[in-house]
């Protein structure tokens, strides 16, 4: 294998598992180690400044950061990430807001219009609001949030936690055009803005038109997405005993879930794919499941029955998936008879479609097969230049915090457009190494490995949560329990940088690493490498770092995939060629060089 | 501050055939100097047990006084272990395996402890052959006392201060063949790849099993001019031949028809094979072995790997004629069979 390039930001990057998996590359372990040390208000900021929204995070992340983390893979659970996020924005200091960018008040010349006031519309405005600019935001609600207000329901996430985050961003002084539907692009071309950004989401639920009885059932029949919002804002207010709700995915949990606490007595979830394969996050199906609604699986809708004029039940068949040599999936018919199960309604939850009815085909705007815009991936604009997707408008359904990586790709974007400057041009990310060696046994961050479980975080009562729909199930860490759990984190930003030219090969680090993953030996292809090294190597997703030949001809070879950063290595090296620098990594923003 | 070692280890590591795992043969954190040769010897002793599904409550180890003999709080940390007086390891595992044969006695010194206080024990257990293995943890120097040149530094080295060594120094190994030891190998900390499969050979072997591992005092000896450096072992090595050591329960599929290997079965029925260089010396005989390593020497090389090994070594216990079964399962019955019995033996002798 060739040496590895540590020169090249992205490789320690991807050491850490936290930060590369999640979309907005938050420095989780740097604002991990804040909480620990007290400093919640600091940590806050670091979260604030990638995440935009650290408190909403912090309680409906879907989390790609958990099962990506170290210790999940050292142990038995990661680092309870996103509960830890909450812990920093429930322990933050309420002036927080003297931290934010000052907003200049001689403006640019240039506006900006923002369609939708969900994440990524909110994030353009953070981002582009300190460079000067003017931004207009339009939605079709009364406040801004967009789903995360209409679809997210309050035993999840408060109405105020929201509200405190999108309002610091709207407090910059984003005009707001709220209950304001924009019903035409072509409209909004030629009111002369710079750029336009469109946020809009994935606004329509799908529907199972063609199911026998839909129509005749429809009085009992609800799109999961604007029943929640029906809920959230107050026009639905009871529901039949028996529920069925289908679909697995995260909106199907909210449906249960919230089902549950407008009266819903027997409620259950039936999806199509084996329980393996559903949509849905792990723990969102244990928090339904802990609140007695039970899944069933493999089971695909036939037919909507109704008798005496209402709605009896569901039809299903059974099927079971099997799976070509590709990997794709079929789902077959068991041959069993089909399965009845009755009800009173019914909600829909079977997945989000785009729709930009308002968008005109003349505007030179164009869409793919899909019905998606055809989009640059990176930049994020549309084929009518000054106009950028971003969210679940841009590539389908995602969730928050990707929505929220859109919005600063597509800030980056909007600022070089406005100042006619190639979109390929972008700003680099900022990084920084920082030694970490104070004495021989010291260093500036708590490199103990501790053996503490994760942390559960304590919920309210059952009985009493069902009871009322706006009362948050989660109470979250407290500082106490938090530090804890903040320990846990195994510092995967604080590097294990090798300096081949230094080292004796003494072996002294491979002998002391206690999870065996140093290595000297000859070099060779990178698979025959990693079967002739002390512990399996089989982790492909995790980097192999070799370094140059040393004095031998061997190589070191340092298989990152369950380091603990541990600082043993460099402590038993006798020449320091083993050193513990501490990399510091944030996406670029926009404005930046 | 890292004075404990985190209690987490790689996931997918496999159990060894006892159903071990490595940890259950590990230790406490060192604290020897960093970068120090005891360390690698002391994870090759680890490789070596587990490799061999030793029982770690099977295993005694120890040892004398120096930086050497604290190594064996660094590994075996679930066997038997004995910290002597400096020099007195041999006595005490002597006395040890006389009381109870059954366990493996691994005894770990350095060179001053063996080559300086406690050289009139280390010959007489060589001449006992006593059955165990004897690693000497040899860095040519006395570490503990800020590096002056043990007897074990070769005539002309030089220290870290400047100061050239006029003494003649002690070859370990040439003593222990002249002396009787039934498997006498040198090695180096640097090169476990070597340094494993003899320990695990060593460990097999009936009757002593002398180990010289040359490793580098990085505080004291490691400058390029010393003899006993990183440095200068890699540049001024050369090993008998490699060899394969077979374990006994392993089935043996290689099949060498070539007379450039040699085949030695060690008392428990395992197997090593030898491939030496054709011109070669025969390593189960005791002159050219000596001859072997004087050879080398007068070259200025160090020859490692497996130096002499008798096939047909006898321990203390075979020569004395002991009892098979260890002297402290005995009971009183059977030390004091009675006066019928102490009447046969002496109506045998009217």
């Amino acid at each position: 294998m060739k040496p590895t390039d540590t020169e090249n930001p992205e490789y320690f990057h991807r050491v850490i598992d936290c930060q590369y998996a999640c979309p907005a590359h938050t420095a989780v372990p740097e604002y991990i180690r804040l909480i620990s040390e007290k400093r919640y208000t600091d940590a806050y900021m670091l979260n604030w400044v990638s995440n935009v929204f650290p408190g909403v995070l912090g309680r409906v992340c879907d989390r790609p950061c958990e099962p990506a983390c170290r210790r999940g893979r050292v142990e038995e659970e990661p680092v309870a990430i996103c509960r830890l996020k909450r812990l920093c924005a429930d322990n933050r200091d309420l002036q927080v807001t003297r931290r934010f960018p000052r907003i200049p008040r001689e403006k640019n010349g240039k506006k900006i219009a923002l369609i939708g006031a969900g994440p990524a519309s909110l994030t353009v405005a953070r981002d582009l609001m300190p460079l000067g600019y003017t931004v207009d935001l339009y939605d079709e609600q009364e406040k801004g949030g967009g789903f995360m207000r209409s679809q997210l329901p309050s035993f999840r996430l408060p109405e105020t936690v929201l509200a405190t985050e999108v309002n610091y961003i709207l407090d910059m002084g984003v005009t707001t055009h709220f209950n304001h539907r924009v019903e035409s692009m072509r409209a909004m071309l030629d009111k002369g803005y710079d750029a336009i950004f469109v946020g809009t989401g994935a606004p329509r639920g799908r529907d199972l038109s063609d199911l026998p009885g839909r129509r005749e059932a429809d009085a009992w029949i609800h799109i999961g997405i604007d029943w929640l919002a029906g809920v959230i804002f107050g026009h639905i207010s009871g529901i039949g005993k028996r529920v069925l709700v289908l679909g697995g995915g995260n909106t199907a949990m909210d449906c249960c879930r919230t089902a549950r606490r407008l009266g819903g007595e027997d409620v259950r979830v039936v999806v199509r794919s084996p329980r393996e394969e559903m949509k849905a996050s792990v723990w969102e199906i244990e928090e339904a499941l802990q609140e007695d609604i039970p899944i069933i699986d493999n089971h695909v809708p036939l037919a909507f029955v109704v008798e005496h004029g209402k709605l009896a039940g569901v039809q299903f068949e059974r099927v079971r998936a099997e799976y070509d040599d590709q990997g794709r999936r079929q789902l077959l018919s068991t041959g069993e008879e089909p399965v009845f199960l009755p009800c009173d309604e019914v909600i829909l939850a079977v997945g989000q479609l785009n729709a930009f009815p308002w968008i005109e085909p003349d505007t030179g705007i164009a869409f793919n097969t899909k019905g998606l815009p055809v989009l640059d991936p990176l930049t994020l604009q549309s084929s009518l230049p000054q106009v950028f997707f971003g969210g679940d408008a841009a590539f389908g359904p995602r969730n928050i915090i990707t929505a929220v990586a859109h919005g600063h790709e597509a800030a980056i974007s909007i600022d070089l457009f406005c100042n006619n400057r190639p979109l390929d041009e972008r700003p680099a990310p900022q990084v920084n190494l920082a030694g970490q060696q104070m004495g021989v046994h010291d260093w500036l961050y708590d490199n103990r490995v501790t053996d503490t479980r994760r942390q559960a975080v304590p919920m309210v009562a059952k009985a009493k949560t069902l009871k009322d729909r706006l009362l948050e199930v989660e109470l979250g860490f407290d500082r106490e329990v938090g530090h804890d759990e903040a320990l846990r984190c195994l510092n995967c930003d604080v590097q294990t940088v090798f300096h081949a030219e230094l080292c004796i090969e003494c072996d002294a680090c491979a002998d002391a690493c206690p999870v065996s993953c140093i290595n000297f030996v000859e070099n060779g292809p990178e698979e025959d490498l990693r079967s002739r090294l002390k512990a399996p190597a089989a982790n492909l997703s995790q980097a192999l770092y070799v370094s140059v030949p040393l004095g031998t001809g061997k190589v070191m070879v340092k298989d990152e995939n369950v380091c603990l950063h541990c600082s043993i290595c460099a402590e038993r090296c006798p020449t320091a060629a083993w050193e513990m620098q501490k990399f510091f990594y944030q996406s670029a923003r926009a404005g930046q060089p | 501050m890292t004075f404990f070692r985190p209690s987490f280890r790689h996931p997918d590591l496999q159990p060894n055939a006892a159903g071990f795992h490595r940890r259950d043969y590990e230790g406490g954190i060192s604290t020897l100097c960093a970068g120090c040769g005891h360390d690698s010897i002391c994870n090759a002793i680890i490789d070596a047990c587990f490799e061999l599904a030793l029982p770690p409550h099977r295993i005694a180890k120890l040892s004398g006084i120096g930086c050497s003999s604290k190594t064996p709080a660094y590994f075996l940390g679930r066997s038997h272990g004995f910290n002597s007086v400096h020099g007195r390891m041999p006595s005490i595992a002597t006395g040890a395996n006389m009381a109870n044969r059954d366990l493996i006695y691994l005894g770990v010194s350095g060179d001053g402890d063996t080559a300086s206080i406690g050289m009139g024990q280390f010959v007489h257990a060589a001449r006992r052959n006593l059955n165990m293995t004897y690693i000497v943890m040899n860095n040519g120097c006395y570490g503990l006392t800020k590096g002056q040149f043990s007897a074990t530094a070769d005539k002309g080295s030089r220290s870290k201060q400047g100061n050239v060594n006029l003494l003649e120094s002690i070859d370990l190994c040439e003593l222990a063949i002249q002396l009787g030891a039934g498997f006498v190998a040198r090695s180096f900390s640097g090169d476990k790849a070597q340094l494993v499969p003899l320990i695990k050979a060593g460990l097999s072997h009936h009757g002593l099993s002398f180990i010289d591992v040359i490793s580098p005092c990085v505080t004291f000896n490691n400058n390029p001019e010393s003899t006993k450096s990183y440095h200068w072992v890699r540049e001024h090595s050369e090993a008998t031949g490699t060899f394969d050591f077979v374990p006994f329960r392993q089935t043996i599929t290689a099949d060498y028809a070539d007379d450039t290997v040699q085949e030695v079965e060690l008392h428990d029925g395992s197997v090593i094979y030898l491939h030496k260089h054709p011109d070669g010396p025969d390593i189960t005989d005791r002159r050219q072995a000596i001859d072997n390593l004087e050879d080398h020497k007068a070259q200025g090389v160090i020859i490692t790997g497996v130096l002499y090994l008798n096939p047909d070594s006898r321990d203390t216990h075979d020569i004395l004629n002991t009892s098979k079964r260890p002297l402290n399962s005995l009971t009183e019955a059977d030390l004091c069979p009675g006066a019928a019995p102490l009447e046969a033996v002496n109506a045998a002798h009217r």
